[in-house]
């Protein structure tokens, strides 16, 4: 047995950590033989794909395990103390006096019948610290420490009344509470707007210097990786793959999966294209939307506009993206332009044919003109029905026969990837980026003239992401169609946009060529956008 | 906002859930409270069956001296009531009369209310509006007291019965079925079949109502159960149709003799009590069978 | 706040006029005279009684006329007059309000508070024997027909063990006054409120388990262990305090069943209320006082459902006090 203490200079040592999961699952360990050193002071990033085991890792560190996950095997070292070995009040005395984690959803991480400062004061209170006057002083000052604008007010705010940035931060106080000497942050940045994630970097970034903590970051995304990390590690289906320090991992890695990942990423630099020279084939004129909420007999309404006085045009074989944060009204224009949702004014014309004049039945005739690859893959297909079904339904409800909308459902399966058996299985029975491959062919069934992705690979990991956006390219090409990218990720907008839409509160704030507005952002919220993108140092080099 | 939630870009090696084509009824074979609901329900049906065929004379008449205990005499196994009427005959005649106006309003309230939250669902706006305030008004009144006064009202009768409790239990069923529209109509593959210019009874009839199904069935289960308390509560009080023996009417007469006769209100209650409770395992062993608690289906 | 009230009180007058119309409708619905319906059984035989309704209510004139004075008798109080009783019916009700309050509000206290109990108890040990046996006898009571518990309880309770009065509110006759009194009323209660309470405590020990059970999943249940509290404190200040939301909200829904099942409750113990009245009223074919009590128990829904929304309102931060 051994007995060592943990080195000096090491906060955590784990090593040969085991984690199964129940009968049934895709593979028997969730985490399998996983061993790392956590220096003090250091930062660690711990990458990987979904499914890597990563965040497993990170709870099993707090002792955070779900019920259907066991320790098979293994120790995690803290000091004197194998944690894992630990019994519950051992667990309680370790967790946020030791070592702190911050978690992934700021919206759903608060309880939200609880004021702010009253659960961050609840972190001395488990420990038995301070008397309750002490505990209110100290929770306004980690509030200011955190950077929250206006400490003593926002301690008494609940949950709902903050920004998402500001609930992590609030979450990052309340771990710092105790002053561990490990922070443990999983993914606390996913859920976060591109610039608000910029901050958030920042700021635990500057704590961790001035505390000197050490802290284990993880994350999926390698701009952060970048941007952030002191040490990397690896990991892939529970197994580390590959750990040093950050410069020699990202810039020369040794093995074939992380030079795939790294490959995979797109860069900030948009390959040059050839513009586009063919007829318009969409055109949008003054689309606005402004939704009204609440508003009574005693109250004014609130009114939120969506999307304001939107106008552009897409030439045939042009790819337009409409990038910005969330509550940018991308996703609204989107809506709109299919008319899933009915706008206040402005008109769509396709060609000839002015979308929004039209109603009931030659509406419905004129959709498979336009069609749409949808976001959620969990979500975008009837779990009832077959692919099958699901790709010759929009066929048939335009009168083409059964038969003949099979047959093309067959041809369009083969060029999407998939073989022709898939017709009689179920949405269930396939991986996410299969799915999406699945509602790209249901939209090309119609044989449109655009095709609108509605953050059409957000939901991917980042190497089928790439799959799927050449497909997407390849398929432009070959059917000579206009698209109308929607994403918040800029990479992604670089690699396969010809002009890009910067909106900003429901208006067009740039709109350029992706070459041109890399390399001159005009408006000031575009170089806002631009400069908050992580890991830019890595396609400087 | 970026999410990364999706798995690595192979089929699952195990389905993440029970493969849609293992049917619900082998679902609810396995959860042993359910087993149980259903024999003790098909034990009920059979009763009903039956009585024609073992007590094919009226309940109602004399057979047998006044209070005799149950299990002493073998022609009358439970006993007889105050007026010398055979309890075993009443029980399994009142099962009919208990089983015909359970099922028969919960159908006729899913009649009013499942097109009703469809629509309310569905259309939204104004529509919405109306039909919710319609509800409201007719949850707020309190359910068996209008029930009470419609049968008074249309005088009692088994179809007097069957209507006014129909009229009280419907608004569950609209709230429910506006509720799973409501979310569903913002479901991408909903979303998606509109963009592909499908027609809106096409929409509604293929995607909409076939994944709204299960709340609506285990709602039924249980709405069956309830029927069957209100209409023997209503019996109870002297509302039932006169020409029928039914459970809640037994317990109703035996009321006064309580002391001496104990069984003449023990075993319609018994009976009414199993009745329910068997349909209430069912309702929850269809529950479990019919929504996999699995993070597949946001 | 007091604007939702008021708001609130205002939608509640307006509900209320349209069970009033829907009362006028009801009458209409039975067979035979309206007059003749309105005056029951009882005064249906004194021949001026019925002559002066028929003038009262303009039954002889149009339709809208007759609407106009329904309503506007109603709107002064006026629920009608009782001949069978000898008394108006607004008298009749106010004299057996009180009763049933005290009937429907202690079962609702018990049935809650056993309710969440229990139920917090079960999620707390899901899974467990005790788990197994709460759900379980929830299920047996949520399933018992209330009239039928209510006669075997007597039947326990007062005829072979003695312990509790079988029916009644207090003891005729013995001429108790002031604590005496009250503890003499308070015996008489035990068995009633318990009786109603059961069923609905059985709602709220289903309800309460779910909800719990709902919320231990949520992530903030992770961030409050991840802070080193005790599993106690999670409980109570984390899961059930998030809970009960759901709780409040079936209360409110539950209001127009436990006002129902007060008359059952009522007519098996005698207990002198309102529900009783109304079973009386049936007896006698009293249209009248049948739908005077059927107006008072709308409202005392309404009331109560009133009061549940402005604590949902109190308790949760996220909802605007407009709407």
């Amino acid at each position: 047995m051994d007995q060592a203490l943990t080195p000096p200079g090491v906060a955590v040592a784990v090593r040969d950590l085991r984690l199964a999961l129940p009968h049934g699952g895709d593979r028997p360990n969730a985490v399998d033989g996983v061993s790392f050193d956590l220096l003090a002071g250091e930062i660690l990033c711990l990458v990987g794909e979904s499914g890597s085991g990563k965040s497993m890792c990170a709870h099993a560190l707090m002792g955070l395990l779900p019920k259907a996950v066991t320790v098979a095997g293994g120790s995690i070292r803290l000091g004197q103390t194998d944690l894992l070995a630990q019994d519950a009040a051992g667990w309680r005395d370790t967790r946020g006096r030791r070592i702190a984690m911050v978690f992934q959803e700021p919206m759903t991480a608060l309880n939200p019948l609880m004021r702010i400062g009253d659960q961050m004061a609840e972190m001395f209170e488990a420990h038995g610290l301070l008397t309750p006057r002490e505990r209110r002083a100290r929770a306004v000052a980690l509030a200011r420490e955190v950077g929250l604008p206006d400490p003593e007010g926002i301690v008494r705010a609940y949950p709902h009344q903050l920004s998402g940035g500001q609930r992590q931060r609030a979450m990052i106080a309340m771990a710092l509470a105790l002053e561990p000497a490990i922070l443990v942050a999983d993914e606390p940045t996913t859920a976060l707007d591109v610039t608000t994630q910029a901050q958030i970097l920042k700021l635990i970034r500057d704590l961790q210097r001035r505390r000197n903590m050490a802290v284990l970051f993880i994350t999926h995304d390698f701009g952060v990786v970048t941007d952030i990390a002191d040490r990397v590690l690896v990991l892939r289906q529970g197994r580390v793959v590959e750990e040093g320090p950050a410069a020699a991992v990202l810039g020369a890695p040794r093995e074939a999966y992380t030079q795939a990942l790294l490959a995979a990423v797109p860069a900030m630099n948009p390959p040059a294209r050839p513009a586009p020279d063919g007829p318009k084939t969409i055109e949008v004129a003054g689309l606005s939307k402004t939704y009204v909420t609440g508003g009574g007999w005693w109250r004014a309404p609130r009114t939120v506009a969506a999307a304001r006085d939107v106008s552009f045009a897409l030439r045939r074989g042009e790819t337009l993206g409409l990038v910005g944060e969330s509550g940018s009204g991308k996703s609204s224009v989107a809506r709109l332009v299919m008319r899933l949702i009915e706008p206040d004014l402005g008109t769509v014309r396709l060609g000839d044919t002015d979308l929004t004049r039209l109603n009931g039945e030659g509406l419905r005739q004129a959709r498979s003109r336009i069609q749409m690859v949808f976001q959620d893959p969990f979500a975008s297909l009837n779990p009832r029905r077959t692919v099958g079904q699901i790709i010759t339904d929009g066929p048939v409800a335009h009168g083409v026969s059964r038969f003949d909308a099979m047959e093309r459902a067959v041809r369009l399966l083969a060029l999407v990837g998939l073989d022709a058996r898939a017709l009689e299985r179920f949405p269930h029975e396939f991986s996410g980026g299969q799915r999406q491959r699945i509602g790209i062919a249901r939209a090309l069934a119609l044989e449109p003239e655009v095709l609108v992705a509605d953050e059409a690979v957000s939901a991917l990991d980042v190497s089928v992401q790439a799959q799927v956006l050449t497909l997407l390219e390849d398929l432009k090409a070959r059917f000579g169609l206009s698209m109308l990218f929607i994403t918040h990720d800029l990479r992604v907008a670089a690699q396969i946009c010809d002009r890009i839409a910067v909106m900003r509160r429901g208006e067009i704030v740039e709109l350029k060529t992706a070459a041109e507005l890399f390399a001159n952002p005009e408006h000031p919220y575009t170089r806002d956008l631009l400069a908050a993108v992580p890991g830019r140092a890595r396609d400087a080099a | 906002m970026s999410r990364a939630i999706a798995m690595t870009d192979s089929p699952p090696a195990a389905p993440p859930a029970p493969a849609r084509r293992r049917s619900p009824l082998a679902a609810i074979l396995r959860h042993p409270g359910a087993v149980l609901g259903l024999v003790i329900l098909a034990g009920a049906i059979g009763a009903a069956l039956l009585a024609p065929v073992l007590y094919p004379a009226s309940p109602w008449r004399m057979v047998q001296r006044p209070f005799i205990p149950p299990f002493t005499l073998d022609r009358v196994p439970l006993g007889t009531d105050a007026l010398g009427r055979d309890i075993a005959a009443g029980l399994m005649h009142g099962a009919g009369v208990s089983l015909l106006v359970g099922l028969v309003s919960t159908l006729a309230a899913l009649l009013i209310g499942v097109p009703l939250g469809a629509l309310a669902g569905y259309l939204g706006g104004r529509v919405d509006d109306a039909l919710m305030r319609f509800t409201e008004l007719f949850q707020t009144v309190p359910s068996f007291a209008l029930a009470i006064v419609l049968v008074a009202i249309l005088q009692p009768s088994l179809g007097s019965m069957i209507l006014a409790i129909a009229l009280v239990s419907w608004p569950p069923v609209t709230r429910l079925v506006r509720g799973e529209v409501l979310s569903l109509r913002s479901r991408e593959y909903v979303q998606a079949a509109v963009v592909t210019g499908q027609t809106t009874f096409t929409i509604l009839r293929r995607e909409v109502l076939p994944n709204t199904l299960s709340p609506i069935v285990v709602l039924a289960s249980l709405m069956v159960a309830t029927a069957i308390l209100l209409e023997s509560s209503l019996s109870f009080l002297g509302l039932g149709d006169p020409n029928r023996m039914s459970w809640g009417f037994m317990v109703g007469a035996g009321r006064t003799v309580i002391r001496q006769a104990w069984w003449i209100t023990a075993f319609p209650g018994l009976a009414i009590l199993l009745t329910v409770l068997a349909l209430n395992l069912i309702g929850e062993g269809l529950n479990d069978a019919l929504n996999p608690r699995l993070s597949r289906e946001r | 706040m007091a604007g939702f009230i008021a708001q609130r009180l205002a939608k509640g007058v307006l509900v209320l006029a349209a069970i009033v119309v829907l009362n006028f409708f009801l009458i209409r619905l039975a067979p035979g005279d309206p007059a003749v319906v309105m005056a029951g059984e009882a005064g249906a035989t004194d021949e001026i009684f019925v002559a002066q309704l028929r003038t009262k209510f303009a039954l002889d004139q149009s339709l809208p006329s007759q609407l106009a004075a329904y309503l506007g008798s109603i709107a002064t109080l006026d629920l009608g007059y009782s001949v069978r009783q000898q008394m108006p019916v607004a008298t009749l009700i106010g004299e057996r309000l009180p009763a049933t309050l005290l009937l429907t509000g202690c079962a609702f206290l018990i049935s809650i508070a056993l309710g969440v109990l229990l139920g917090a108890l079960a999620a707390r040990r899901a899974g467990s024997l005790a788990d197994t046996a709460i759900t379980g006898l929830a299920l047996l009571f949520y399933a018992t027909p209330l009239f039928w518990v209510s006669l075997m309880a007597i039947i326990l309770f007062s005829v072979r063990l003695e312990w509790l009065p079988s029916f009644g509110f207090e003891t005729v006759g013995a001429g108790y006054t002031g604590l005496a009194r009250a503890a003499d009323i308070a015996q008489h209660l035990v068995l009633p409120a318990l009786t109603l309470g059961l069923f609905f405590m059985a709602v709220y020990v289903r309800m309460t388990r779910a909800s719990m059970l709902e919320v231990s999943r949520l992530d903030f249940v992770k961030t409050a262990r991840a802070k080193g509290l005790t599993e106690g404190v999670i409980q109570r200040r984390h899961i059930l305090r998030n809970a009960l939301l759901p709780v409040v909200t079936l209360a409110g829904l539950q209001a127009g069943t436990l006002v129902g099942g007060a008359v059952l409750t009522e007519t098996v113990f005698a207990w002198p209320g309102i529900g009783r009245l109304m079973y009386d009223a049936l007896l006698q074919r009293d249209y009248n006082l049948l739908l005077g009590v059927f107006v008072v128990s709308s409202a005392m829904v309404l009331i109560f459902n009133l009061v549940t929304d402005v604590v949902y309102r109190a308790v949760d931060p996220r909802i605007e006090v407009a709407r």
